[in-house]
């Protein structure tokens, strides 16, 4: 698996995002998880919730430390991956696939075009 | 720039996550903190302890020395065996905890990595006041730890030494390497104390043997387990021994020493704040300095420290409560983010072996 797969937006903070239409899903990145550890606990918000872009949708916390997750693009949350609840350890295992967090419709789809691509996102981390 | 354990080039080997701790840069982790924490409960991990502070009091009077910085009374202190003490101020807020070993020749001091340079500098100017005793850097040496219900049979094959009759709190000379039936995650296991030189053979033995690297993260996660305290965390110079749970540590009849009137007064009096653990009913973790309030609201005391314990799978936390209102059984609530997070007060010995 790649840790930086193409098809998908990247953040500075170490999100990724997957658009589909007017939709996307959201998660934090390989790097991300990486550097955090075991993820114990994921808190994500309620359905119907609506984001601005760069607003914290939700928590991550490592055994070690807590880091707050930020919505790439501004839109209303329609699911959040309750499967995260049961086992929060998804996001070290399979964070581009089974730990994505939510599902958003996006307000504006132009929005995700303008977040880094995967090369200049493995590029941000190298500079770490 | 940071300082560098002996066991740098293993870490960065291993490719441990390396951060920097106390002035040195030291490995968090290795494998994941999870999996190093419960390999240590269930068979051996071992722990690169190299950034620990090693101080050596010597001469005529460094029983003397000990016995007037130190809470514990080292003058019970059998040859080759140690004690918890903790240093204090004139106000028995903590220095410093050790522990004060009595060897041939000398007494050592392990103190932690972050205090240090303070402890030497208190136990320097006390000396002052003595006429035969000497304090000074034990260097060239550096600290191990095996640690988990195997440790002891594992140092006993990878050195060819036998440990079982060796006590717990009690060391033994094996060559030119003090191994000492102590620890800080609440398991069986030795400590080692080698030659700087001689410490990357001795982890790569281990390593052979099948010893887990484990990294400061699971350290911690397992002394909080284990209700063990953090300098920092769960002392600083405003808190007494006695609110942290170390009256046995602090021995009133043996004359006196630094901060005696003032455990004393508090003794007397009952200290105001007392540490308890927490034991939380949901995921989200409480951090230090996050609030513990009563069921209807009324804040009585702070997280120390907090962490999710692998071996209960559910987050714990150490905290100061206020005495007069928290009792084990109590159900409280911790301000985590603006939200309130249901937990339950418990005797701070979250896991015993």
């Amino acid at each position: 698996m790649s840790n930086f797969p193409a098809e998908l937006k990247y953040t500075k903070e170490h999100e990724w995002l997957k658009a589909d239409g007017k939709t996307a899903i959201v998660g934090i990145t390989f790097f991300a998880q990486d550097q955090l550890g075991d993820v114990v606990y994921v808190e994500l918000p309620a359905t119907g919730k609506e984001f601005k872009a760069g607003e914290e949708f939700g928590v991550v916390e490592s055994v070690k430390s807590v880091s707050s997750v930020y919505c790439p693009v501004s839109g209303k949350v329609v699911e959040a991956n309750a499967e995260l609840g049961n086992n929060p350890a998804l996001v070290n295992q399979s964070p581009y696939e089974q730990a994505w967090m939510i599902k958003l419709e996006m307000s504006d789809p132009a929005e995700a075009e303008k977040l880094l691509s995967a090369a200049e996102y493995q590029k941000l981390t190298e500079s770490h | 720039m940071l300082k560098r354990t002996p066991l740098y080039d293993q870490h960065a080997k291993l490719g441990a996550k390396l951060a920097p701790f106390a002035g040195w840069e030291m490995p968090i982790s290795y494998k994941g903190i999870i999996d190093e924490h419960n390999t240590v409960r269930n068979s051996v991990g071992i722990f690169d302890i190299g950034h620990m502070g090693l101080i050596k009091v010597e001469g005529n009077d460094a029983l003397a020395l000990i016995q007037k910085t130190t809470t514990n009374d080292a003058a019970r202190l059998e040859m080759n065996s140690c004690q918890y003490a903790i240093i204090c101020n004139e106000q028995g807020g903590a220095i410093d905890d050790v522990l004060v070993y009595r060897l041939p020749m000398m007494y050592l001091i392990v103190a932690n990595a972050s205090n240090a340079d303070k402890v030497l500098s208190w136990l320097k100017a006390q000396a002052k006041k003595l006429k035969s005793v000497t304090v000074g850097r034990y260097e060239n040496y550096s600290m191990l730890s095996v640690q988990g219900p195997q440790a002891v049979a594992m140092t006993e094959q990878v050195l060819s030494v036998k440990l079982t009759e060796l006590k717990r709190n009690h060391t033994l000379w094996w060559r030119d390497i003090i191994l000492s039936r102590t620890g800080y995650t609440g398991e069986d296991g030795i400590e080692l104390i080698a030659a700087k030189s001689d410490t990357p053979a001795i982890w790569q033995k281990f390593l052979a043997a099948g010893a887990q690297p484990c990294g400061l993260g699971a350290r911690d996660t397992l002394r909080l387990e284990a209700g063990l305290p953090l300098y920092g965390h769960e002392y600083d110079e405003q808190t007494s021994p006695l609110e942290v749970g170390y009256a046995w540590a602090v021995k009133f009849d043996k004359g006196d020493f630094i901060g005696r009137a003032a455990l004393l007064r508090q003794k007397e009096q009952g200290p105001k704040k007392k540490l308890f653990g927490l034991r939380l009913n949901e995921r989200s973790i409480a951090r230090a300095g996050d609030a513990v309030l009563t069921a209807d609201g009324k804040e009585i005391g702070k997280v120390s420290s907090g962490t999710f314990s692998p071996s209960l799978k559910q987050p714990v936390a150490l905290a100061f409560l206020a005495t007069d209102q928290a009792a084990a059984g109590q159900k409280v609530k911790v301000n985590i983010r603006q939200r309130s997070a249901a937990a339950e007060v418990v005797a701070k010995t979250f896991y015993k072996r």
